[in-house]
């Protein structure tokens, strides 16, 4: 809502600047989005008068002008402007007038003639963007009268952002309440009279969707002229709320809008057949609005009709066939009252918005309608002439909102706002904005006024008085409650400590879109499930992501292509999977590519491969203590090189995978060089027990190294598991400290040194029981590995 | 007499010509050993006078302890000289850089987040979530929202096929929260929110951390306190702060509270939104079965990116999602 501080001033006494009133909108929750002077800071501008035009002798397009300023004497002026002519007004900048912070008018010579002067265009004055000629007066512009005193210029327009609750602030009226209550000023109205008919005009109104559409009021007026110019004054009003001038009819249907808070339409009479009825739409109906956007109509749009059809489209936008023209002589006016919930979303839904959708789905003054056409009714009989007809106003009053007394208690004021205000500061409040106060035990009983929409209950009230009195006023309290325990479980990983391990091992945090491109999710093998929006923002953000790998993935190639040549990345965040019912699951995953260490001095480089990043998964896991049985067994995932490709448990559950994304992939995506990943429930990662130490042997422990010849397709986890079988409770570590294959090798099998401490808790271990142990490892590695022993 | 002497100098003079441990131990068993040169002149005391004897045997003694000390100290000068120049040798560039991995860093709306949820963990609040594939009913009606309000248009949804959607904010957490523990309660709740509008300033994904309390003292004031509070420990500074009325159908009163931002150029420091905040609407609270004449709750909604770029001076709110590294890295 822009408006000018001066059409305001009519409505409520003001003695303040535009900054201070828009600091004071502000504070009351009328946010004021910016305030913006009405024209240029020019000065020594007044209204001037072309007295006669001569021909410039030496340039064509220049003309040699007499302007008569008021002063004694006229004066030459040089000119350029196409529509300069003999008896033309327009504002005229005497010789010392400023313009610009760095223009100032002096006598000048144009082309060998002198000129003591300028005869200004609007956008010269900073008025509009018009720049075609100079700015037309009407004929009654009184000669010699400073401008900015002529036009009021020293105003300022007001931009409000409003909220959707304050529809009464929509128009000047309501503006004004609300300011005379913030600053206790004087609210003053313009007094608005009853315009009598002097013709017949009568015109039959149906409403057939009453409850839609309660109120209706109409009126004709015959005989207008509607190509007469707009008045200045109320072109600048106008245009200082930041609306174009059409024609005298729309503007002044515009005026009143914003000035009454009051959609208006002008139909013109001609074109209307018959009476007007308000009713739903119907299927098959269609109607051309005003936009000449065609609509189809259906029953959840409510239609002003005439007897052939729909004529308009209540409460959003009139027909395109009976809006007024220049042609048109006679009008039907329409102020009406549509109910908000049938109006609201309607707009929306039809890709429009106009002033009176805006308006009349936040909710309209139900009791407006009347002042509304009589306001009109009086600004067009001015303007355009004509004759009125009666007011016409069909009303079903059941179904018009009754303003219900709403009860508010001090003592429940108080406790809500922690306050200590008193009785006759909240009744002051209260009156000053409009409601109708009855004092009731322990509070009042308050009427609010028909245009407050946003008025029902208690707490509304007790917004309203804090609002005027000022939130800023309002105590604040230092914070203060039972202490409780925090929440510091070690039943539990806490997820900082999970991103922190990451960041130790060189990996940067990353958030990405939880939405992705599906065609992705395609070439990665992950579009399976796949949940899509239905009304995306862009066709490379069209379902929710199934993985994290995905979005990594395009942002570690996107740093590649920025020449980062050594990429980790890890993100935490939810992936969806759409099966029976969704699934929201919360993950981590980590993606690495480039050198394993950043290159240093200090020793050959390599680039990072599987167990780099198996090894941060394991630190990982690692921080869940003891919980659990974890394995990481080969695994085949569409994403992953399948030859390096595992899936993770947890106590035979999956949770996640680690691998080398497939090459076919990284191709795909124009990644270079190996990647390698994992991504794992968060939660399961999260999960731990507390510890329970277990008692630590007093004996000497005994290490025995053995290298054995393994086949090649059998795994370390199978050996592992089968050491930790043979040797029992007295293998107190299994490390893996050799594995080769090669030349010195035998084909299809590799070389595995391995380390067996092993320790009793009881007693030292002789040497038999060691040899026992090892005796017993040898023969079941042979017969149940095949695996051999190295001499 | 004379023979005792002449040792005794030769003994020196040796000594201190001795350069190398291994020669100085040579020249400690040439004179004291077993077989060495004052051993032997002890040997022959067996055949003297006792009154020589004594006298000579005292010379001895002498001159075995002269050169032992001679010895010792010049091993210990040997050894220290030996040291410094083993450590001289081991000297490394200590500029040179330290060997490792680099370490990583979080994101810098992950460390706001954080920050926040820190901070008011320390003043009793603990974390709730929700899901972010939401229902109407709890992002939108048991908010206050009713069916096409104006209010809706201010939250751009992203929908699914069958009318779920996207939560917008992270209020419906609010709501499973009251409905799952019922009053009092204390709780914040960060989280992803969507919101179809995507330009400089606007992301259609972004963080938000919501707050809720709801007891039978709560009041409005202590909604301005808590709000102080916090972002005085954020910014770690006293800031200046005003509330303004603002609407959201959740709350009624509702403020939102602006920051006196100081950029830091000579500006006059100017209002900036952070936040907003109000009283729980009792439709709401009737909504979560709480009883909203015994209970009175506050609520707060904060912009983590919002909060992110005040507090680390990033001036472009893209560069949260384009996760490149030369702007992450900046956060470590």
């Amino acid at each position: 809502m822009k408006f000018s501080v001066n059409w305001l001033k009519q409505w409520v006494a003001l003695d303040i600047d535009a900054n201070t009133l828009a600091d004071e909108l502000t504070a009351a929750g009328l946010e004021v989005d910016a305030v913006e002077p009405v024209a240029a800071p020019f000065s020594g501008v007044v209204v001037g008068q072309i007295i006669a035009c001569e021909p410039h002798p030496d340039a064509d397009k220049l003309q040699v002008c007499t302007v008569d300023d008021g002063g004694d004497d006229h004066h030459q002026v040089v000119c350029g402007a196409p529509n300069a002519a003999p008896g033309l007004k327009m504002p005229f900048a005497q010789v010392g007038a400023k313009i610009g912070p760095d223009f100032k008018i002096r006598k000048a010579k144009l082309r060998g003639v002198e000129s003591f002067g300028m005869c200004c265009s609007a956008r010269e004055l900073g008025l509009s963007e018009d720049h075609a000629g100079l700015m037309a007066l009407p004929e009654d512009a009184p000669v010699g009268k400073d401008f900015r005193d002529y036009l009021g210029l020293d105003d300022a327009s007001i931009d409000v952002d409003l909220t959707p609750n304050r529809a009464d602030c929509l128009g000047i009226k309501g503006l004004a309440r609300d300011v005379a209550a913030i600053r206790g000023a004087e609210y003053t109205p313009i007094a608005i009279e009853p315009v009598s008919a002097s013709i017949a005009g009568d015109l039959n109104i149906t409403l057939d969707a009453a409850e839609d559409c309660p109120r209706y009021v109409g009126r004709v007026i015959r005989g207008i002229d509607p190509t007469v110019a707009t008045p200045t004054w109320m072109v600048e009003a106008l245009r200082r709320s930041g609306i174009r001038s059409i024609g005298a009819v729309v503007d002044a249907t515009n005026y009143v809008l914003m000035e009454l808070g009051q959609p208006m339409h002008a139909f013109d009479l001609a074109k209307l057949d018959g009476g007007i009825t308000v009713r739903r739409g119907r299927k098959g109906e269609k109607l051309t609005l005003l936009d000449e956007k065609v609509v189809e109509l259906n029953d959840e749009l409510l239609a002003i009709c005439d007897d052939s059809g729909p004529v308009a489209l209540a409460g959003i936008m009139g027909g395109l066939d009976s809006g007024v023209t220049d042609a048109t002589t006679d009008i039907l006016l329409e102020s009406a009252w549509f109910k908000p919930s049938t109006i609201m979303g309607k707009a929306r839904d039809l890709g429009l918005h106009t002033d009176a959708s805006h308006r009349f789905e936040r909710g309209v003054d139900p009791a407006g309608q009347r002042d509304a056409i009589e306001r009109i009714t009086a600004l067009l009989l001015d303007i355009v002439g004509g004759e009125a007809g009666p007011v016409l106003e069909a009303v079903a009053e059941e179904h018009l909102p009754q303003p219900q007394p709403v009860r508010l208690r001090l003592a429940r004021l108080n406790r809500v706002l922690g306050s200590d205000l008193e009785a006759a500061g909240v009744e002051r409040i209260l009156v000053s904005l409009g409601m109708a106060v009855t004092a009731i035990e322990g509070g009042w009983e308050a009427v609010p006024p028909t245009a407050r929409f946003d008025i029902a209950i208690e707490e509304d009230l007790i917004e309203e008085v804090a609002r005027v009195h000022g939130y800023d006023q309002l105590p604040a309290a230092r914070p203060s409650g039972e202490l409780q325990a925090p929440d510091v479980s070690e039943h539990r990983v806490a997820v900082t400590k999970i991103r922190d391990a990451l960041c130790a091992a060189g990996y940067q945090e990353a958030i990405t879109y939880a939405f992705v491109d599906n065609k992705l999710l395609e070439t990665v093998g992950m579009a399976e499930n796949v949940l899509p929006l239905a009304n995306p923002i862009s066709s490379d953000m069209d379902v929710m992501r199934t993985g994290l790998l995905p979005g990594l993935l395009t942002a570690l190639g996107r740093n590649q292509r920025r020449q980062q040549g050594r990429v980790r990345l890890f993100e935490t965040g939810k992936v969806f999977h759409q099966r029976e019912s969704l699934d929201e699951i919360e993950r981590i995953a980590a993606v690495a590519n480039g050198d394993a260490w950043p290159e240093q001095w200090t020793g050959k480089g390599r680039r990072v491969d599987f167990f780099d990043i198996k090894g941060d998964l394991e630190n990982l896991l690692a921080l869940r203590g003891a919980t659990g049985e974890v394995a990481i067994e080969p695994a085949s995932f569409e994403w992953l090189h399948p030859g390096q490709s595992a899936a993770v448990s947890i106590d035979g559950k999956a949770v996640g995978w680690v691998g080398a994304v497939h090459p076919s992939v990284l191709g795909a995506l124009e990644i270079k060089g190996a990647v390698y990943a994992f991504e794992i429930d968060l939660l399961s990662l999260q999960k731990r027990e507390v510890v329970n130490a277990k008692e630590i042997s007093p004996y000497p422990s005994v290490r025995r190294d053995l290298a054995f010849l393994v086949p090649e397709q059998v795994n370390y986890s199978e050996i592992r598991s089968l050491a930790e079988e043979l040797a029992g409770d007295q293998l107190a570590e299994f490390t893996l400290f050799d594995q080769f294959s090669g030349q010195s090798v035998e084909k299809g099998y590799k070389s595995l040194a391995i380390g067996l401490i092993l320790q009793d808790v009881s007693c030292t271990l002789t040497d038999e029981v060691v040899d026992g142990v090892i005796d017993r490892l040898v023969k079941g590695f042979a017969t149940r590995l095949d695996a051999q022993l190295r001499g | 007499m004379d023979s005792i002497d002449q040792i005794l100098e030769q003994a020196l003079a040796d000594i201190g010509g001795c350069d190398d441990l291994r020669a100085l131990d040579e020249l400690r068993v040439r004179y004291l050993g077993k077989k060495g040169e004052v051993t032997a002149l002890l040997k022959s005391l067996g055949g003297m006078a006792p009154e020589e004897r004594k006298t000579f045997g005292q010379a001895v003694n002498r001159a075995k302890g002269g050169i032992a000390d001679a010895v010792n100290a010049r091993r210990e000068s040997l050894e220290k000289a030996a040291l410094d120049e083993k450590l001289a040798a081991e000297r490394v560039d200590v500029t040179l850089p330290g060997r490792g991995q680099a370490r990583g860093g979080l994101h810098p709306v992950t460390l706001a987040m954080q920050r926040i949820i820190d901070l008011f963990g320390g003043l009793g609040f603990s974390v709730a979530t929700g899901p972010e594939v939401e229902d109407d009913e709890h992002n939108f009606e048991k908010l206050n929202f009713p069916p096409h309000h104006p209010a809706r248009a201010m939250h751009d949804t992203f929908y699914f096929a069958d009318g779920r959607l996207l939560r917008t904010h992270t209020s419906p957490v609010q709501v499973r929260a009251m409905l799952d523990q019922g009053a009092p309660i204390r709780v914040i709740a960060p989280g992803r929110v969507y919101r179809s509008d995507y330009d400089q300033t606007h992301s259609p994904m972004f963080h938000q951390v919501e707050g809720l309390l709801v007891g039978e003292t709560v009041t409005m004031a202590d909604l301005k306190g808590v709000l102080q509070t916090f972002v005085n420990a954020f910014f770690e500074t006293e800031m200046g702060t005003r509330f303004r009325p603002s609407y959201f159908p959740f709350t009624e009163p509702s403020a939102e509270m602006d920051v006196a931002w100081d950029k830091g150029d000579g500006s006059v420091p100017g209002w900036l939104e952070i936040l907003g905040c109000g009283m729980v609407h009792p439709n709401v609270l009737t909504a979560c079965d709480i009883d909203p004449e015994r209970y009175v709750g506050y609520a707060f909604g904060m912009g983590v990116e919002r909060l992110a770029m005040l507090r680390y001076g990033v001036t472009d709110l893209r560069l949260f999602f384009e996760n490149d590294l030369r702007f992450l890295r900046q956060f470590h």
